[in-house]
């Protein structure tokens, strides 16, 4: 820090916490879609995420030298967050989850269920339903829901660790498309909100944060920007700055301007 | 030596038998601690791989984690 300015709003902020996991940043990532796996990990490493999510795929019987995602990415140094993405019932979900945790990491799962193949929004019936089963099993449930507020807190009823209302769709890269539904969302909930997907560039992430969300999870903004290191760190710096601003408090909107310099004191006019 | 016809990853194969999971993924060459296996929808929790037979007919998923987000 070369400044002699204290981030005294950083100073004062809490970790974020899930499932009483104490995480040291507020930006989550994905895995997928980057061009290597080293543009993944110099990304990684740049937008200083510590939770990665991960997703449970066939292994392929025909190419069973490639090298596995777990040969990059070392799960003592990210925590590997699985999530159920693919799924388009409760079943399924459930079944991908259990076999996520299986695979001895952690009992975290980023739960998805998808209910329209067009727009990757989810099925809010068979969300609950898996989040109800898996929370009776142990999971620790990260439900990715829409941005209603009566989804997210049948979601926090139903025992989820954290909700994950979207941006906007996934992969779209269009932005917070309804930051009052996020902030009411933020309102009204206990558990940690984390945004999921729709984040496009730094300023829909600064702006996301600056709604007091929790966190960010994001995968494409990374994997598909031209330089997705460069832009893991523009990412971090983004998430750090919205949360510091939301910390700090911003100054009212106002429809008329107000000078900044005194009013008084100018030359030739009376003293008021 | 026997051969079984098993599906794995939906795949119909044969492989020689008599067979456990344990077996079965050493004969596909892979690490039993990089992957989940389920026999028949039924996950075979890691320690009892060597103790899980493989039937003719069975059907076997394999699966490990992918880039995702």
């Amino acid at each position: 820090m070369t400044s002699t300015m204290k981030p005294a709003a950083a100073q004062q902020d809490t970790a974020l916490t899930i499932g009483g996991h104490e995480f040291r940043s507020r930006l989550l990532v994905g895995t997928g879609k980057y061009r290597t796996n080293e543009d993944m990990i110099a990304t990684l490493e740049a937008c200083g995420a510590d939770v990665v999510t991960v997703a449970v795929r066939r292994v392929d019987l025909n190419r069973t030298n490639e090298e596995s995602l777990l040969h990059f990415l070392d799960p003592d140094r990210w925590f590997l967050l699985a999530n159920t993405a693919g799924c388009y019932s409760a079943d399924e979900a459930v079944r991908y989850a259990r076999l996520a945790r299986e695979a001895g990491f952690n009992d975290f799962i980023k739960l998805e269920v998808i209910g329209d193949q067009e727009t990757l929004l989810p099925d809010v019936e068979g969300l609950l339903e898996a989040t109800r089963t898996l929370v009776a099993e142990g999971f620790t449930v990260l439900a990715y829901t829409n941005d209603d507020v009566v989804t997210a807190l049948k979601l926090e009823d139903a025992g989820a660790a954290a909700i994950m209302p979207l941006a906007s769709p996934i992969g779209s890269g269009l932005g917070l498309l309804n930051p009052y539904g996020i902030r009411t969302i933020k309102h009204r909930l206990s558990v940690p909100i984390i945004v999921d997907a729709g984040v496009g560039t730094a300023s829909d992430a600064c702006l996301t944060m600056e709604q007091g969300v929790d966190g960010i999870l994001m995968n494409t903004a990374l994997a598909e920007a031209g330089r997705p290191a460069v832009m893991g760190r523009a990412m971090r710096l983004a998430v750090e700055a919205g949360r510091a601003a939301y910390l700090a408090g911003r100054m009212p909107r106002r429809e008329i301007a107000v000078p900044s310099s005194p009013v008084a004191g100018m030359l030739d006019r009376p003293t008021p | 030596m026997t051969e079984l016809t098993v599906t794995i990853n939906g795949e119909r194969r044969r492989v020689p038998g008599p067979a456990t999971a344990q077996s079965l993924l050493e004969h596909l060459g892979l690490d039993p601690r990089g992957v989940v296996v389920e026999l028949n929808e039924e996950i075979v929790r890691r320690p009892q791989l060597g103790d899980t037979a493989i039937d003719d007919g069975d059907r076997i998923e394999v699966v490990h984690f992918v880039g995702g987000g």
